[in-house]
């Protein structure tokens, strides 16, 4: 290996001495000097984890914390099979030069999937430890005792050796194994739930303080010397043709440096950061709109959907004869539920910056998947992989925005051509317009009861409007590489989803089909990954219709649920019926359900309240959720006074982080179940701030949230209890679970999402004339 | 470009900027701050947030000329010899942000929320807190610490 090992940056940088959460400018520049970047081999135990001689220990690892204290979650399980206390640990996440290829985040597997090596490498270090004291001390390994990185000798406890005197400042040597990292293992075995002791406890996040204090270093605010802003100028309608540029019209601007361009792809770079902002606005370009009308009006869309062909469909899902069931049933229903694009729109813009020094590439980048912008850009500017890398660092919310991560192939693409580091940052109107989508459903949903009110037959059919669905950082499709025409020859054939139930119905088809845009390519209308990318949509229609048809059969929409789930004991090895019922039981307790069909007996007044539950599962991670409101009849406001969430996802590392992520990301639903819709005309996006594109407020913010933690499983004390992801799932059930209170409060069923005021009080009025 | 002084946290500064470019601007690659930031740039979400002659101003769109000579608090200035303003005690007690990245003005316009309303109801707090975004959606949170600062700062 001829780059310096990562112990040769701690003797040299200081950068890993210094304290969590705490990565000083002056440590970046000394570290960037290195490189080449040889990939840290994930079959070593020192990638993993170094123990330094005053018996503190980092952990290594190839994930990225999104604000969700998964960081603190990673500290806890690995102080916890390493056997240290947790405040002598920190970790190091997502810098590709130092830290294992994890994947950085994403699909909630932080825990689920990445969490397993992290164990298991820990568990190995103290096997390895234990080792070595029992050849210090001249004993076998079980007459020793360890507790807080401290071995000592089980009936001498006055003979005793730190971790840091064993190993501090020296490598373990350790070979791994494992067909891939996901895999890796040493022979150590991992603990046994009841004798985990971190796992469990709330210690407070890590990455707090310094976010509150101000201390906190930002992606957004590293700083190089001879640093460039740039800006970018974009099409202002979706697939048009650049003609020309007048660059004397920017060239008079004090610190103009250069405007770059590159098939479509415009940038103002200048010496300070306004300048740019000022030469991008000033600059002229002329632009030929396209032949085709790019997409629909955002009113026109479901219609559209409906009507396009489809690019792809998934084979249905099917059990008994539906069609003949539905015809057969003594009450059929039909309904449609239709979920516009909505974006990401995160609070700060995208943006990156890049150093080119020394013919290397650094990009200094809060991008969730690190190592996806390292391979990609190495790509997208044919330079060798080991002369890329990424230094992953905080940045406002990501949930699957930077997984395409624009900006950070923009800022090398830039600094490539400049030669010189390059900090870009888009403003808010391009981010709003032209961010990642989520994919834009329309579903139709029949049901057939019997006469008893029995559901005896179940139709979902959607279609979903995601043909190009961007992926992880390929060079070939993020937006430069499509505006600089290096995109491929065949768009991503997108995703269709179904819902996410364990109810029996005798006769059930599931189908669902992608349909396309006019234009695929250059467009604002793009869609990619938004926080479990089609979930709520999927469930918002499947989890209505099931409230549908509780109220066709007059019954409680609880108990109606739980008669679909205990219709079968049949279950999965991860026990996700059993645990279905528990969380739905433990939602109704918690929030004290009155049991009795919807709608809600007429009151009079002008603020009607209800109650509205969903449920669904993500993989093995299973949420039931109550919404509580109150709609103002007169002026169409729905206010989500109580939310309710059952939650079980296995084993829970760090309570209290997860009933933050689990209110947090029931109202980032509840903000696309109120506001959130993607506007557009015929040919470009029309919602582009926080006016035209408004999102959840304090306003809107509920006035109790309860997060009941349940352990449904049939034996709650298992010993290899699982840790499954929790990032998402609480997403899928809340618009749903509004959508049916709105209904127990007014009986009137809104179907198309966002429920603004005006869609509401049409909705109200037209139901009472 | 202009010479313009500064007092930022107690300190001055001179800057030789544009005398309209935004304020955020210069704190940030000027003076190096990293407390404000950038959101919008257009006054709607709050994130650039500092405290003004006692007001919460979004230094996004606030002319850097214009807070010349003016006291000018940033997330940074709002501890005193070491020890948290009660405000960010709470922010830590309660475990408020997830990202982070709007906190800055979440705190700051709660600060100036509090300094000319001690005791605020619920109801003065989302109309006080209401032009300040949070896209995580820590909103609950935040509520719940500024009452908790509000009750301590009053014993």
């Amino acid at each position: 290996m001829t780059s310096p090992s990562r112990r040769d940056f701690l003797k040299t940088s200081g950068f890993l001495v210094a304290s969590v959460g705490a990565i000083s400018l002056t440590d970046l520049a000394a570290v960037q000097e290195a490189g080449p970047y040889a990939d840290p081999d994930f079959r070593q135990l020192d990638s993993w984890i170094v123990i330094r001689g005053d018996n503190t220990a980092t952990f290594y690892v190839g994930k990225t914390d999104l604000g969700q204290g998964t960081g603190t979650a990673f500290r806890q399980i690995m102080s916890d099979e390493l056997d240290i206390a947790y405040d002598k640990t920190s970790v190091v996440m997502g810098r590709t030069d130092i830290t294992v290829d994890q994947g950085g985040s994403g699909g909630s597997d932080a825990l689920q999937t990445d969490g397993w090596p992290m164990r298991r490498v820990a568990a190995e270090a103290r096997r390895v430890l234990l080792e070595m004291a029992a050849t210090r001390f001249g004993v076998t390994t079980d007459r020793l005792a360890v507790s807080d990185g401290v071995i000592s000798i089980k009936n001498d406890p006055s003979r005793r050796v730190t971790y840091g005197e064993l190993i501090g400042g020296r490598r373990f040597n350790v070979a791994l194994t494992g067909k891939d990292i996901d895999a890796t293992t040493g022979v150590a075995k991992i603990k046994t739930v009841q004798e985990l002791r971190m796992v469990g406890q709330s210690p407070q996040r890590f990455d707090i303080p310094p976010k509150v204090d101000g201390s906190l270093q930002w992606a957004v605010g590293v700083k190089l010397p001879g640093m460039l802003h740039a800006r970018n100028v974009k099409p202002p309608v979706a697939g048009a043709n650049l003609l020309g540029i007048d660059e004397s019209s920017v060239r008079a601007i004090p610190g103009f440096v250069k405007v770059v361009r590159k098939g479509n792809y415009v940038a103002v770079v200048c010496e300070r950061e306004e300048q740019a902002i000022r030469a991008a606005r000033q600059l002229k370009v002329s632009w030929q709109k396209p032949q085709v009308a790019p997409f629909p009006t955002s009113e026109d869309l479901f219609e559209y959907m409906r009507g396009a062909a489809p690019t792809f469909s998934i084979p249905p899902v099917t059990s008994g004869d539906t069609d003949a069931a539905l015809d057969g049933a003594a009450k059929a229903l039909e309904a449609v539920y239709d979920v516009p694009f909505q974006g990401h729109t995160a609070i700060g813009p995208a943006h990156a910056t890049a150093d080119p020094s020394n013919g290397q590439m650094t990009i200094y980048s809060n991008d969730m998947k690190s190592y996806g912008l390292r391979n990609g850009v190495a790509q997208f500017l044919q330079m060798p992989r080991d002369r890329v890398r990424v230094i992953w660092m905080d940045g406002p919310q990501a949930f699957g925005r930077t997984a395409a991560d624009d900006a950070g192939f923009e800022a090398a693409f830039l600094a490539k051509e400049l030669r010189r580091p390059v900090r870009v940052q888009w403003m808010r109107q391009e981010e709003t317009a032209w961010d990642t989508k989520g994919p834009a459903y329309t579903i139709r949903m029949r049901g057939g009861l019997d006469r008893d009110g029995n559901l005896v037959a179940l139709s979902y059919e959607a279609r979903a409007c995601d043909h190009n669905h961007l992926g992880y950082n390929e060079p070939d499709t993020v937006l430069i590489a499509q505006l600089t025409g290096m995109r491929r020859s065949t768009p991503a054939r997108g995703g269709v989803s179904t819902p996410s139930d364990m109810y029996v119905v005798p006769n059930r088809r599931m189908a669902g089909h992608v349909v396309g845009l006019p234009v695929v390519w250059e467009t604002p209308v793009r869609t990619g990954n938004l926080r479990d990318p089609n979930g709520p949509q999927v469930t918002f229609a499947s989890e209505s219709f099931i409230d549908e048809l509780a109220a066709a059969a007059n019954a409680d929409p609880v108990a109606f649920r739980l008669k679909l789930l205990t219709a079968s004991t049949d279950d999965d090895s991860g026990f996700r019926r059993a645990r279905s019922i528990a969380v739905i039981k433990a939602s109704a307790e918690k929030y004290g359900w009155d049991s009795r069909p919807s709608p809600r007996p007429r009151r009079a007044g002008n603020v009607l309240t209800g109650r509205g539950i969903a449920y669904a599962f993500r993989n093995q991670t299973v949420v039931a959720e109550i919404a509580e409101v109150e709609v103002n009849r007169t002026t169409g406001r729905v206010w989500v006074k109580r939310l309710v969430c059952a939650h079980d996802c296995g084993l829970v590392v760090n309570p209290e982080a997860l009933r933050h992520t689990i209110e947090c990301g029931m109202l980032h639903s509840l903000s696309r179940a109120l506001h959130e819709e993607v506007r557009f005309d015929g040919e470009k996006v029309t919602s582009v701030d926080w006016i035209s594109h408004p999102t959840l407020t304090h306003a809107d913010s509920p006035e109790t949230i309860d997060v009941v933690l349940v352990n449904g499983d049939p034996n709650p004390h298992r010993p290899d209890l699982q840790h499954y992801g929790a990032g998402e799932t609480m997403c899928k059930p809340t618009i749903a679970a509004v959508a049916n209170a709105i209904y127990d409060a007014t009986g009137v069923r809104i179907r198309r999402v966002p429920f603004r005021p005006e869609r509401v009080l049409t909705a109200i009025k037209a139901t009472s004339a | 470009m202009s010479k313009i002084t500064l007092k930022v946290n107690g300190a001055s500064h001179v800057v030789d900027v544009e005398p309209s470019v935004p304020l955020l601007y210069v704190l940030r690659n000027d003076i190096g701050l990293e407390g404000p930031r950038f959101g919008c740039g257009l006054g709607q979400c709050g994130a650039c947030t500092v405290i003004i002659k006692g007001e919460a101003v979004k230094s996004c769109t606030r002319p850097v000329s214009t807070a010349q000579g003016l006291d000018i608090t940033t997330l940074e200035g709002l501890a005193r010899d070491g020890v948290l303003h009660p405000l960010q005690r709470a922010w830590i007690d309660e475990q408020v942000p997830q990202c982070g990245f709007c906190q800055n003005g979440q705190i700051l316009t709660a600060k100036a929320l509090l300094d000319r309303n001690p005791h605020p109801t619920d109801a003065e707090i989302r109309h006080g807190m209401q032009g300040t975004l949070c896209r995580c959606m820590t909103y609950y949170r935040i509520q719940a610490a500024i009452k908790r600062a509000a009750k301590e700062m009053a014993s």
